[in-house]
């Protein structure tokens, strides 16, 4: 089991908005963190600062380390994170882009070791990309890219993982695929983080929420119908016809199932 | 594979080099180059060692400086059109030159005219990376390019009007065409090391360029130090440009040629282009200077017009096929 992800009054401003505003969370090992929250929450913002994407002010440590004070190389051993949208500028193959996921291993492009192959390959199959190896990323469906895309941060095989919209751009048998493949790791000790706007999907997957709203932490619980009934009406009400009484499915298939 | 490619490239480069040495205004003559080396020939040994030589090692030179630095510049980009003559980065060195000669400078210390090169293709380097930070966008990177190369022409032209007589008129213009005529060993000497510096910056940075094909943020997240690849960049870029530049003037176009034929043979990853650019730019100058002392014509063809009249076209090509996949 890692350690887990201690966030300190994590704080973010940009021209004169607070886009994250002293978010403090412990977030345990072994499970599947979802951050939830309507749009303009903060959720990617959250993601990106723990990530050291953006500026921000306040803590953040894997345990006793402060990931701020890392290098770069260090910090990447301990996290990785997929971003939302990607950036793919060359038509380099899939097989090329996640042996990138293994640079702060001391992978070269071209001249990988044995582990770095076997990390690569696990995170190919996982994600069930293998067979697109041979393909350019740039000729990819936007979907097999953010599978692709995910292979890439699975093979760093970091203690820790932030995804922001892994299941966004995909089909329900990749999105089941996806989740059920975090989830995995979750179980096996790893800190996983996921940003979701799909509650039928933390319903089913999520072992904890972070419930977010104007870039504040609403609060922090298991993710279960008790949490589910007393959040999300309130983060959500804004939006018209959202069915505030509890008898929407979506977010309830856990217990319709049982 | 790579080593393949590098291999074949370098020997093409070879072979190119021995013609550009064999062939002369009175055809192939390789008895020139037995006569040099047996020391019987005093006439041999001034047109090998003292006229072609010179002329074929700063063609490579230039070449390769500017093919290394054309592929560096669109890793850091991550744009196919980034080049040091496209964004403006050999008219800011040219101009950088040009301004050591008009003030006089140049003749204080050999050193003077490819430092002022050098300063001003890196502060042109530094603004390109500033920008390239903070708009994704392909096109408002070119767009500051042009306006940059706009102002380094402009200012060009200030030089030009002031010029005190129609003999530094003429040499100054000289400088905007881009040549390796005429080059001495003395003159390699000076610029080489420095080409040979910025090209080994370049170099260290090839690992991190293949890193950035996935975008600076989440290269980030995989380790990457941005600040100091992007540093690396610039010097080496400002460096090698502006070192060849202080030799051979402005060329144009080598930058985007060379790394766009060798990227099918890279595996399209930014990083290992580097240096088959570097053979492949190499190659191509080299095969140019032949072809422009070949050409019957009373005044010599500067090596900088023939490299824009051949670059041009291929840059619209690469233009108009990105057009229609992709939306610049």
């Amino acid at each position: 089991m890692s350690d887990p992800l201690i966030l300190d009054r994590l704080t973010v401003r940009a021209t004169g908005a607070t886009l994250l505003d002293a978010v403090s969370a412990t977030v345990a090992p072994g499970q599947l963190t979802a951050v939830v929250g309507p749009n303009g929450a903060g959720k990617s913002t959250l993601l990106r600062a723990i990530a050291n994407i953006l500026p921000s002010t306040g803590g953040v440590r894997i345990g006793d380390a402060d990931l701020k004070a890392l290098k770069p190389i260090e910090r990447a051993r301990r996290l990785a994170y997929l971003p939302q949208a990607h950036e793919l500028a060359w038509d380099i193959s899939v097989a090329d882009m996640v042996a990138l996921g293994r640079f702060a291993f001391g992978a070269v492009p071209g001249r990988l070791s044995a582990a770095d192959e076997a990390a690569i390959a696990q995170a190919m199959a996982d994600t069930g990309c293998a067979d697109l190896a041979d393909r350019a990323v740039t000729s990819l469906s936007g979907g097999e890219q953010a599978l692709a895309c995910l292979a890439r941060v699975l093979a760093a095989d970091t203690p820790v993982l932030l995804a922001d919209e892994p299941a966004a751009a995909l089909d329900p048998a990749n999105q089941y695929r996806v989740m059920e493949c975090l989830a995995a790791l979750a179980r096996n000790g790893r800190t996983v983080v996921v940003v979701l706007h799909d509650l039928s999907l933390v319903a089913q997957f999520a072992d904890s929420v972070l419930w977010l709203g104007d870039g504040r932490l609403i609060a922090q619980g298991p993710a279960s119908r008790a949490e589910f009934e007393r959040h999300v009406p309130a983060l959500f009400a804004r939006a018209p016809g959202f069915a505030t009484d509890g008898s929407n499915a979506l977010y309830f298939r856990r217990d319709c199932d049982s | 594979m790579m080593l393949r490619l590098n291999a074949l490239l370098a020997l093409l480069l070879l072979l190119a080099g021995a013609l550009a040495l064999i062939i002369g205004p009175n055809g192939i003559s390789p008895h020139l180059i037995a006569d040099w080396l047996r020391g019987s020939d005093p006439a041999a040994a001034i047109i090998i060692a003292d006229i072609r030589l010179p002329r074929v090692l700063a063609a490579a030179a230039v070449g390769g400086a500017l093919g290394i630095c054309g592929a560096a510049l669109q890793a850091l980009t991550r744009n196919p059109l980034a080049e040091p003559g496209i964004l403006g980065v050999s008219a800011a060195a040219t101009l950088g030159a040009t301004a050591t000669l008009y003030f006089g400078l140049a003749a204080l210390s050999p050193w003077i005219l490819p430092l002022g090169a050098i300063a001003a293709a890196a502060i042109v380097t530094a603004l390109l990376a500033a920008v390239a930070v903070r708009t994704q966008g392909m096109a408002s990177l070119i767009l500051t390019g042009v306006g940059l190369s706009s102002l380094a022409g402009a200012l060009m032209a200030l030089i030009l009007n002031f010029a005190p007589n129609p003999f530094s008129l003429s040499d100054l213009v000289n400088w905007t065409l881009g040549s390796v005529a005429n080059r001495s060993l003395s003159d390699l000497a000076i610029s080489a090391p420095l080409m040979l510096l910025g090209a080994l910056l370049l170099l260290s940075q090839r690992a991190n360029l293949s890193l950035l094909s996935i975008g600076e943020a989440a290269a980030s997240t995989h380790g990457l130090d941005g600040n100091r690849t992007r540093l690396f960049v610039i010097a080496g870029t400002g460096i090698a440009t502006g070192a060849s530049v202080a030799l051979a003037g402005a060329v144009g176009f080598v930058g985007i040629v060379a790394p766009h034929l060798v990227r099918p043979w890279t595996g399209h990853d930014p990083g290992r282009a580097l240096l088959p650019s570097a053979w492949l730019g190499a190659l191509l100058l080299v095969l140019a200077d032949v072809f422009v002392r070949l050409l019957p014509t009373d005044n010599e063809l500067r090596l900088g017009v023939v490299a824009a009249l051949a670059g041009a076209p291929i840059f619209m090509a690469i233009v108009l096929r990105r057009g229609r996949t992709k939306h610049v």
